[in-house]
């Protein structure tokens, strides 16, 4: 449900760490809480965003969410295929359903993100 | 009536009422489910309301009136009038006397679509989601555009909101109004966008027509839209793909707002030649002129925008059954779900109005569509060519106009039309209101309603009145 | 009536009008021009001229009155069934107020027919407007917005007019979070910064919450009272207080008037300005959706600041009066939706002070009666005297049978109701909205509340069958996600 290798922010977006740069996606528990996911709204490649800031937003039918960036920096890729199939946001949150890959301006800002023993607590799935 | 003293009774389940038509409950029922609630009278089931904001006393409206009272009170109210079926009209300027076929309101007049609510129970409203889907289908038909919405509030409103979208869709802050757009589409477009920040510069007019050079002049990177009227105000057509052109050339959009939708049967339509959104008035397509509402805002856009489309929006899909059925859809715009996100505040619109467009524009079809437009244009050229004869009444501009045109008058427009309407012919609108330079100038309108012999009877009027 | 596609067994779409298109077929009848034949291009430039004519359907008139006859059966209606959706007023519409407003003299009469030749129009509006005034309370009342959010931008744009008058600048509107949607979408159009006060547990407003958000930058607080919880605002006076020391103005969102009318007066709690939505509180027809109409109230201190034109009443001449230098403006074009204030003013007419009052007596009576009879079977989050409406919860039912309020909600279908409002107000979980009206009668409250008991039971001992509604209409559960990942917006040529 939460991979252990992620970094998890408090508005349920995940960080993956690839070299310098980082892949950002929403978590399980965001996903599920949205259900169908019909409709993800990115920037371009090449924008900046700023951390804990909007960036996005993603909508199913009957809600609608800002997505917030976890890391200060630059996108430098978007996830193409969500624009034809968001539905992968809801079937594989952490693979196929990643939304923006992020230069960072300061790698040390993951520092303010949660291990996963941190976030599971948050949502209420574990005890504290 | 029941005698009521102070300190704000209610009427209780004891108490005599009289029984009115619309209020079925009687004083048996009453007093049985005052029983099951547990409470002893009417009046305990507002004792949440502290008394300081009790009304104390009855509230002071004139006595309640019958059935045939009612209707002898607003009969004679209605005759006080003075309407198109009892004066020729030739009046326009944004509101047309067009001929609606009997089938238009027998239909959208049923109480099944009458008296139902928003579609918010898709499987049990089918008929109102379809009869929508039908008319965005048909507007896109007509207007050439991509996607249209499921009805605004009216055209004026709809151009105010298309200056707002124009905003969001392109982050500036500027738009540019022609001055040969409807005067009242003007003020409402001002009144919309001064809380947003969102500056709105005039254009002016020469000989009937935008003002290309000062628009040109005028477009700077901060300009969200042009927006145009076409026909415009005065009834002349634009060059449109011209003011196309420019604001794409400035990185702005074309909002191109259409008073009289008829026009559309015999003109290139505005998605045609490069308009982004279409802002218009649905009246002339079927209903009534009701003293300027309801009426019927349209918006129409390219399918690009449509995540930035105000209202609802109907869109097919299919039900657990793989059978086609319809539903609101993309919801996620709207202030019920987006609340101080949302598009736009709109809720409400004029579902009603869109199904009786929608049936008007069946029932004219293909063929007649083009033709009641054909009818419109070649009429109102007869009577432009009949006035322009008639010495000192002269013609405001020589441009081309679809079923409105503006003339000079020798005497004061107001004085033509007193005149007139003890001739039983409701005359043109006069322009000095809006336009102080134009006061000597008369907006004709005449549409298919109106005969040869109609038209003839108003110029050998003029005639007199030199 | 369900065509079947007897090849394959399986129901087939229902038709839309371009299926019904012949080249060549028409349906309509207009005369051949009495005036000269010119060639088109020499009245208008060949440029100009439409290439393709719009592909709208080519069908005959009995196409089109069977269509839309099957359509109409499609819809269900006030006319049809009970219809209880919370916040939406679904009384009845009589008959005779559609006979008045298409008088030919209302129908037909052009917004700029000279002013001598409207006289009857704008006594109309002008009696309308003193019968509203006197019924809410406020000093004067506009007729120019379409609707009730439409009311609620001309409200707020008339208080941020009067701040600006006063040289004061304020930024804030408070809402509650129950409120509707509409009031922070309206107070973000008129450039407004909404802040969000939370109801305490008797789902009052929190009055505390409230004196620590309202300061010297807040403009307005909207309300709704009897509140989306079909409430009434105990602590009003306090509010009222609170808002108004500290310089802001009270506007109230008028969807729930139905419930107090000839009880107390919205002008007597001390709001500045109110829509009234004559679509709900004065029985004008919703159309599937509209026209409204949402008349605005206001006290004497904003009337300045109202759009124009104004109807002012000389004696027993009526004339519009536009030369008002403090105007909002216009927020639409001519004065309204006048074929509704035809409906509203003969409504009122025909109730008369006493016949209102016992309206809200009833309406009020009514939910009271049923919330009664279904407060056993369902959870109740705010147990108290309801006015014309009350929220259920259907948590319960999820929590113990996986059957939510959607779910239940589309049950109710098949037991021949329209269902009430659901998911609203957002501040209570798995939400059932119900609004009886005053117009119903106790045979059919208790089919409804039968049925709705019923379906409790069914949740229970049959959880499939709610979970799978509805089953009797005339498309079964739609597909929204797909309505939504892929737009068909529009009908194309196959």
């Amino acid at each position: 449900m939460y991979p252990k290798d992620l970094r998890y922010s408090s508005e349920h977006e995940w960080v993956r760490v690839e070299g310098g740069r980082v892949r950002v996606g929403i978590t399980r528990f965001a996903a599920d809480r949205l259900t169908d996911v019909v409709f993800v709204e990115l920037p371009a490649a090449g924008a900046k965003v700023t951390f804990m800031q909007p960036f996005g937003v993603v909508e199913s039918v009957k809600a609608v969410s800002d997505l917030y960036a976890p890391l200060s920096g630059t996108v430098v890729e978007v996830n193409p295929a969500l624009v034809d199939s968001p539905e992968v946001v809801n079937s594989d949150p952490y693979g196929k359903g990643w939304m923006i890959v992020v230069q960072p301006d300061d790698l040390r800002e993951l520092e303010r993100l949660m291990p996963v023993d941190q976030y599971v607590v948050a949502i209420g799935e574990a005890a504290p | 009536m029941t005698p009521r003293g102070r300190g704000g009774n209610v009427t209780t389940g004891v108490e005599r009422r009289t029984q009115h038509k619309y209020i079925p409950a009687t004083d048996a029922e009453r007093e049985e489910m005052l029983r099951t609630i547990g409470a002893a009278s009417v009046e305990e089931l507002f004792a949440d309301i502290p008394s300081r904001v009790r009304l104390d006393r009855p509230l002071r409206l004139p006595p309640a009136l019958s059935d045939p009272e009612l209707m002898a009170q607003l009969r004679a109210m209605a005759d006080a009038n003075v309407h198109s079926d009892r004066a020729v009209c030739f009046l326009g300027a944004g509101a047309y006397d067009h001929y609606v076929p009997s089938v238009v309101w027998h239909l959208a007049g049923r109480g099944e679509f009458l008296t139902a609510y928003t579609p918010y129970q898709a499987e049990l409203m089918q008929g109102e989601l379809q009869a929508g889907y039908e008319y965005q289908s048909m507007l896109c038909e007509i207007t050439g555009m991509g996607v249209a919405n499921a009805s605004m509030y009216d055209g004026a409103s709809a151009a105010a909101e298309a200056a707002v979208m124009a905003k969001d869709l392109t982050g500036r802050g500027e738009v540019l109004v022609s001055t040969a757009v409807h005067p009242e589409y003007r003020q409402v477009i001002r009144t919309y966008t001064a809380p947003l920040g969102l500056r709105v510069t005039e254009i002016p007019y020469r000989h009937g027509l935008t003002d290309l050079d000062a628009v040109a002049r005028a477009l700077s990177p901060r300009t969200a839209a042009i927006i145009i009227q076409h026909p415009n105000f005065f009834g002349c057509l634009e060059d449109g793909a011209a003011c196309a052109e420019l604001a794409h050339r400035a990185g702005a959009l074309l909002v191109c707002a259409v008073a009289e939708p008829l026009s559309l049967g015999i003109l290139e339509p505005p998605g045609a030649w490069g308009a982004d959104i279409v802002a218009g008035e649905g009246q002339p397509l079927g209903n009534h002129l009701n003293f300027g509402g309801p009426y019927l805002g349209m918006l129409a856009t390219r399918q690009e925008f449509v995540r930035r489309i105000p209202g609802r929006l109907v869109g097919a899909t299919v039900d657990a059954e793989g059978r086609r059925g319809f539903v609101l859809t993309l919801q996620t715009r709207e202030q019920h779900i987006r609340r101080e996100k949302a598009s736009s505040n709109i809720c409400t619109n004029e579902a009603l109005l869109a199904l009786a467009a929608a049936i008007y524009m069946a029932s004219l079809g293909k063929a007649g569509f083009r033709k009641v437009s054909e009818l419109n244009l070649r009429k109102a050229a007869y009577a432009r060519e009949a006035i322009r004869e008639i010495p000192k009444f002269r013609l405001a501009f020589e441009v081309p106009t679809f079923n409105e045109f503006v003339v000079r008058t020798p005497l004061a427009p107001e004085e033509v039309n007193r005149r007139l309407l003890a001739a039983g012919i409701l005359g043109g609108a006069p322009l000095g209101r809006w336009y102080p330079e134009l006061s000597d100038a008369w907006l004709v309108c005449v549409t298919e309603q109106r005969t040869k012999a109609e038209i003839d009877r108003l110029v050998a009027l003029l005639e007199g009145f030199r | 009536m369900t065509p079947f596609d007897n090849a394959q067994g399986r129901p087939r779409d229902f038709p839309v009008i371009f299926d019904f298109s012949v080249p060549g077929r028409v349906g309509s009848s207009y005369p051949n021009p009495d005036v000269p034949d010119t060639p088109l291009e020499q009245l208008i430039p060949a440029s100009q001229l439409r290439k393709e004519p719009a592909a709208l359907p080519e069908v005959s008139e009995l196409d089109v009155v069977r269509h839309y006859t099957r359509l109409s059966h499609r819809n269900f209606s006030i006319d049809e069934g009970f219809y209880p959706l919370g916040s939406c007023t679904m009384k009845y519409n009589p008959k005779i107020h559609e006979d008045a407003a298409r008088l030919a003299g209302f129908a037909r009469l052009h917004p700029y027919a000279p002013a001598e030749g409207a006289q009857g129009a704008l006594r109309l509006i002008c009696e309308l407007e003193e019968l509203l005034a006197e019924i809410s309370g406020m000093d004067r009342v506009t007729f120019q917005p379409a609707a009730g959010a439409h009311g609620e931008l001309t409200g707020l744009l008339m208080i941020r007019a009067y701040f600006e008058t006063r040289g004061e600048r304020r930024t804030k509107v408070i809402v509650p979070d129950s409120a509707h949607g509409t009031n922070p979408a309206t107070a973000a159009m008129v450039g407004y910064q909404v802040v969000t006060v939370k109801s305490d547990a008797r789902g009052n407003m929190d009055v505390r919450a409230l004196r620590e958000a309202m300061d010297g930058s807040v403009a307005a607080i909207m309300l709704t009272n009897p509140n989306t919880l079909g409430l009434f605002e105990e602590p009003i006076l306090d509010v009222e207080e609170i808002v108004h020391r500290a310089g802001g103005q009270l506007y109230l969102d008028g969807a729930n008037f139905n419930a107090v009318l000839g009880v107390t007066r919205p002008g007597d709690q001390g709001f500045d300005v109110m829509h009234m939505n004559l679509h709900k509180t004065f029985t004008t027809p919703h159309g599937g959706g509209g026209p409204g109409a949402g008349a605005v109230g206001v006290k004497a201190h904003l009337a300045p600041f109202l759009p124009v034109p104004v109807i002012e009443r000389d004696g027993e001449r009526f004339r519009l009066d536009d030369q008002r230098p403090q105007s909002i403006g216009k927020i639409r074009a001519f004065y309204g939706n006048f074929g509704n204030l035809v409906r509203a003013y003969a409504y009122i007419r025909s109730m008369g002070a006493d016949g209102l009052r016992q309206v809200a007596e009833t309406a009020v009576l009514n939910a009271n009666y049923l919330l009664a009879r279904l407060r056993s079977r369902f959870d109740l989050p705010y147990d108290r005297l309801c006015k014309h409406e009350f929220v259920l919860s259907g948590a319960r039912q999820k929590r113990q049978h996986g059957v939510a309020t959607r779910d239940m909600a589309k049950r109710i279908l098949d037991y021949g109701f329209h269902a009430p409002t659901i998911y609203f107000p957002l501040i209570v979980e798995e939400a059932i909205m119900i609004e009886p009206t005053e117009t119903e009668s106790k045979r059919t409250l208790d089919e409804f509340a039968d049925a709705m008991l019923a379906i409790a039971r069914e949740a229970q001992d049959d959880p499939e069958v709610v979970k799978t509604a509805p089953h009797s209409t005339p498309v079964k559960r739609l597909d929204e996600v797909r309505a939504a990942r892929q737009p068909d917006l529009r009908w194309k040529p196959r």
